[in-house]
């Protein structure tokens, strides 16, 4: 009895060591959870297609530490962002700020839109004056009724 | 009526200026925000003697290179040459920063390649390399005489990138 109880605890014993791989994620739900929501929006830069959140590039496992001390020390999302774009510039943000910089970035599309609606505006009134009914003058009607004897026109 | 049928070339023509422009640029040379700020304060262990320490107020008064490097970083490799061979006709000190390696390695690495640096610090951890917005190994600064970052160049150099880019830089910065 007590050799197969030894066998069982050193049984055990060995899964646990194997179990070593396992990266306690869990720990602290709330601060996975933030660091979850901050690298959505921040670019990995090896990747540069990927957020933090989705790469498993090396840089990426390092800056998530990085992002996760700033956590712990009781840092903002905005704190964290500003910590990473004086290091890295905008181009880690996934949505780039509003600058000067980026002002045909983010309004480009819209001007586009604008021109686009101008240019379709502009097409339509000039149709539909040359497609403006204009009624038959009376030499147009007589020259009508010459062409088209039995017309009841 | 005629200028109407120019606006869809117009519009290539437009077009093919942004792919001609955009597609030139390179996405992995991201422009630096450290350029023309202080070099980010470190102290760290030095690679061949664990005891001394090494931080940038160390050069201070001098103009000198950064260069990032790491013993599994393959382009590192390819520019190695070209630092031992610049190591030997200038004075201009290069310091290394070895990016997450292990010493053995590392001093291995520079026993079989030369070693072009005056030191080289141990950055294991890679903390430092992200102070410094690294994100690809080998990456070189110039840092001036007062402690500030002058030019990045990411990615292994090559005998242009030195003629062209450091060197008249360091040039500049050492009048």
């Amino acid at each position: 009895m007590k050799r197969i109880l030894i066998t069982l605890c050193l049984l055990f014993l060995t899964s646990s060591s194997f179990a070593k791989e396992a990266v306690p994620m869990a720990e602290d739900p709330a601060l996975e959870a933030q660091l979850m929501r901050i690298s959505k929006e921040l670019r990995c830069l090896v990747c540069q297609n990927e957020t933090l959140a989705d790469s498993h590039a090396d840089l990426a496992k390092d800056l998530r530490r990085e992002v996760r001390d700033l956590i712990r020390q009781g840092k903002s999302d905005e704190q964290i962002k500003v910590y990473l774009t004086q290091r890295y510039g905008d181009f880690v943000l996934y949505k780039p700020r509003v600058n000067a910089k980026t002002w045909l970035l983010w309004f480009g599309p819209f001007v586009m839109l604008l021109g686009a609606a101008v240019g379709v505006g502009i097409f339509i009134r000039q149709r539909r004056r040359a497609l403006r009914e204009e009624p038959l003058t009376a030499e147009e009607t007589a020259r009508i009724k010459a062409l088209l004897p039995k017309a009841d026109t | 009526m005629k200028a109407r049928f120019l606006i869809p070339f117009v519009v290539f023509l437009i077009l093919v200026a942004f792919f001609f422009f955009g597609l030139g640029l390179n996405p992995h040379e991201i422009p630096s925000p450290l350029i023309n700020k202080p070099a980010p304060a470190f102290k760290l262990q030095q690679l061949h003697d664990p005891s001394k320490s090494f931080s940038v107020e160390d050069m201070r008064g001098k103009v000198w290179v950064f260069n990032v490097w790491a013993s599994w970083c393959v382009s590192c490799r390819d520019e190695h040459p070209l630092w031992v061979e610049f190591a030997r006709s200038n004075s201009l000190p290069i310091v290394g920063l070895n990016y997450k390696d292990q010493r053995p390695d590392a001093l291995n690495w520079l026993q079989q390649l030369g070693n072009p640096y005056v030191l080289s610090v141990m950055d294991t951890e890679g903390r430092i390399g992200i102070d410094y917005g690294v994100y690809g190994v080998p990456e070189t600064y110039v840092i001036d005489k007062q402690g500030i970052i002058r030019m990045k160049h990411i990615g292994p150099i090559t005998e242009q990138v030195l003629q062209e880019k450091i060197l008249p830089k360091v040039r500049e910065l050492s009048l």
